[in-house]
């Protein structure tokens, strides 16, 4: 630490005080401010921070929404409406929570990608990837609990077919049910449930995204180029050079977010659930939200509930298994010719599988449907071992500045990190 | 760019092939594309239509359909039909709601501008019971939760800004009540059942509400009829309030959106100067997303 330029050193007597009982300062400071940023990272390495604002921005408007809504089957649906109507800008903290999971989800959904990409998932980095699956399963949680609290049309169908899904699981699922349903059927008990969930599982994912944090902390960023930090001249310091480039996306990111919550606040929602519970009609297509229609899509593109009930979970799992599913030691698809082609095409299965999601299970939808399921499962089974052992990866730059600035060029103006600051991430400690 | 084409192509297959299975299945035809006041980024609820249509409601959709969740003070607030405060004291007290007095007892009493709009039918079962078996659906949210599908790739350019559109209820609200027709030869309409071309399945239970000239608008200065006194007007401004009574701050929405944007927009053009500012300091950043690829090795 003694040869680490930029670390925090307390000033006052106080912040020493403190420093020396708890560096919580420190902490903060090595983790946000001098941290070693690689200094290529582009666009696509802002969606953390993004994150880190949409889980705010939800937990903030959840927690007012909270003070005004009613979890019980009489009172929720016009509970929500109360707040549309007579609450102050009642309108735009339930348009902006409800819009704020739509967004929360375009910002994962770029993020993991992203993270498929540049092979951000392989080592030294793969307990930090399976912390963000485990945030995703918990947020997919989250947002399926908070779909059903306005108790429309569409909450409590789609709680009936998810909790009937989970029914199918062998042994367990029958008790997993009865917990969920707290009687004979989805009902006022089930709503009640949902809502203490929903409020407490976004905390859980506070927790994660702080081991999340701190692993990345250990092994530092991946990059385009995938290829460690060597030397100080590789690496900028977080503040400012990261800060105000994540400050920006944000902004950008927030202009997007608010087209949706002022001008379309209910295209990524469903007409039906403006339409009060009714378990004696069921709705003619119960579709979930856009984010979950991929895997919805492989739930139903098996004829046998169980097995999509294991397609589906095993969709999400099989995330976790990347890291040793991928045989190639180039870690960014920008050198490696043959698995870029796929991952693209895995993109494109990924949309498409979202759209068959929001179709009728029926004719050439459930063909098509199986064979992006195919791909789907082959991608991570048989592209991502095969492809690793077979390609021939282009050369990779001798080291992030040489990507930066072509070989042999020099940088102009500063050097970036002071050397020894981003040869290795301080510990803590 | 190969592989930019090869996912074009394959997505255009894939779109075209959809959009050809999904015209050979019959459905009633969506409702078309009017022009409201209110959509758009700077719409707003034309006041006088908003009156038009509260009027239709009152003396025609009222009879059978509820409205729980409008109260009479809504329609004095900003951003709606633009009554005046003495305009729904006096409307309200023709209603009477039922409340129980200090001994227990129900009375009747005058409704107040803080009344929720009252039921035509004591409860939901009543509702049925009076209209073949079937409650008529509340209006307060109705306008939100009616649609239809556009398919791809208009629901594509539908959440576009400018272009968008977000009204497909109010349209489909509108085209209903335009809706009855003579059935076609061959078409069963059973007793109780009212043939509609815009309804699913075509059959509806409501009978047709409304026939020219039964609701009679307040005259111009001039004794003229402001609009015409037709169907295809009785049902447009009652689609337009029914729009406004779902969706009450639709106006404070759009407007503070504008300004919240815009404010967006000018913060983050002056961040991106900060951020190149900030990052010359250390010979600039790279843009494009794939720099490496870029530089000649």
């Amino acid at each position: 630490m003694s040869a680490h330029g930029t670390a925090y050193v307390p000033k006052s007597r106080l912040a020493k005080w403190f420093e020396t009982r708890l560096p919580l300062v420190g902490l903060v400071h090595s983790s946000f401010v001098s941290f070693p940023v690689p200094r290529n990272l582009n666009y696509f390495w802002t969606f953390g921070a993004i994150l880190m604002l949409m889980l705010g921005v939800q937990i903030v408007s959840g927690i007012w929404l909270a003070m005004h809504y009613d979890p019980s089957a009489t009172a929720a649906f016009n509970s929500v409406e109360h707040i549309m109507r007579d609450v102050n800008y009642g309108w735009l903290l339930r348009y902006m929570h409800a819009n704020g999971a739509s967004m929360f989800f375009v910002a994962v959904y770029i993020h993991m990608f992203r993270g498929l990409y540049y092979g951000s998932y392989k080592a030294p980095r793969e307990v930090l990837y399976i912390l963000g699956v485990i945030i995703y399963l918990l947020m997919m949680a989250t947002a399926f609990l908070g779909y059903t609290l306005p108790w429309g049309q569409m909450s409590y169908w789609g709680a009936t077919v998810i909790t009937n899904i989970l029914a199918a699981i062998p042994v367990v699922g029958d008790t997993i049910q009865s917990l969920l349903w707290g009687g004979y059927s989805v009902g006022s008990p089930t709503l009640n449930r949902f809502f203490s969930l929903h409020y407490l599982m976004p905390f859980m994912i506070v927790g994660v995204v702080v081991l999340h944090v701190w692993a990345l902390h250990v092994t530092g960023q991946n990059n385009p180029t995938g290829i460690p930090i060597k030397s100080g001249k590789d690496a900028v310091p977080f503040t400012p050079y990261a800060t105000i480039k994540d400050v920006f996306a944000a902004t950008v990111f927030m202009v997007f977010f608010a087209y949706w919550i002022f001008y379309q606040p209910n295209y990524l929602g469903h007409a039906d659930n403006y339409v009060p519970a009714n378990p004696g009609v069921t709705p003619k297509h119960i579709v979930p939200e856009w984010y979950f229609l991929p895997f919805y899509a492989i739930l139903r593109a098996v004829p046998d509930k169980l097995g999509g009930v294991i397609l589906m979970f095993g969709a999400v799992l099989i995330l976790a298994f990347a890291p040793w599913l991928d045989t190639s030691r180039v870690r960014s698809a920008n050198y490696r010719p043959i698995y870029r082609q796929f991952f693209w095409l895995f993109v494109v299965v990924c949309i498409v599988l979202g759209w068959l999601g929001a179709k009728p299970p029926e004719g050439g939808y459930v063909i098509a449907s199986q064979i992006c399921t195919f791909y789907y499962f082959a991608h991570f089974l048989i592209v991502m071992p095969l492809v690793g052992l077979f390609e021939t990866p282009n050369r990779l730059p001798g080291s992030i500045l040489e990507s930066v600035t072509g070989p042999g060029k020099q940088v102009h103006g500063g050097s970036g990190m002071p050397v020894g600051a981003a040869a290795a991430p301080p510990s803590k400690g | 760019m190969k592989t930019t084409r090869v996912l074009a192509a394959s997505l255009l297959a894939v779109g075209l092939s959809f959009t050809a299975a999904r015209s050979e299945t019959a459905h009633s035809p969506n409702p078309p594309r009017e022009s409201w006041s209110f959509a758009g980024i700077f719409g707003k609820f034309d006041q006088a239509q908003l009156q038009r249509g509260f009027q239709v409601y009152r003396e025609v959709c009222s009879n059978c359909h509820s409205m729980n969740l409008v109260r009479f003070r809504n329609l004095a607030e900003s951003g709606g039909p633009g009554f005046n405060a003495g305009q729904i004291k006096a409307l309200a007290a023709e209603y009477k709601v039922k409340e129980l007095n200090d001994n227990g007892e129900e009375i009747e009493r005058n409704a107040r501008p803080a009344d929720a709009w009252p039921s035509p039918f004591p409860n939901e079962k009543a509702a049925a019971a009076a209209n073949g078996g079937k409650a008529p659906p509340d209006f307060s949210v109705l306008a939100k939760a009616r649609t239809f599908e556009r398919g791809f790739p208009l629901f594509v350019v539908d959440a576009m800004p400018f272009v968008g559109y977000s009204e497909q209820g109010v349209d489909y609200i509108h085209a209903l009540l335009n809706g009855y027709e003579e059935p076609p030869a061959g078409k069963d309409v059973p007793d109780g059942a009212h043939y509609n071309k815009y309804m699913d399945g075509n059959l509806i239970a409501m009978a047709k509400p409304l026939s020219d000239g039964q609701v009679t608008y307040a005259k111009g200065a001039n004794g003229e009829p402001v609009v015409p006194e037709t169907v295809e007007q009785y049902s447009r401004d009652v689609a337009a309030f029914m729009a406004w009574a779902a969706e009450p701050h639709l106006e404070a929405r759009k407007a503070l959106g504008f300004r919240v944007i815009l404010f967006l927009i000018l913060l983050s053009g002056l961040l991106y100067y900060v951020k190149k500012r900030v990052w010359a300091d250390v010979g600039g950043e790279v843009h494009g997303l794939q720099p490496e690829l870029h530089k000649a090795g």
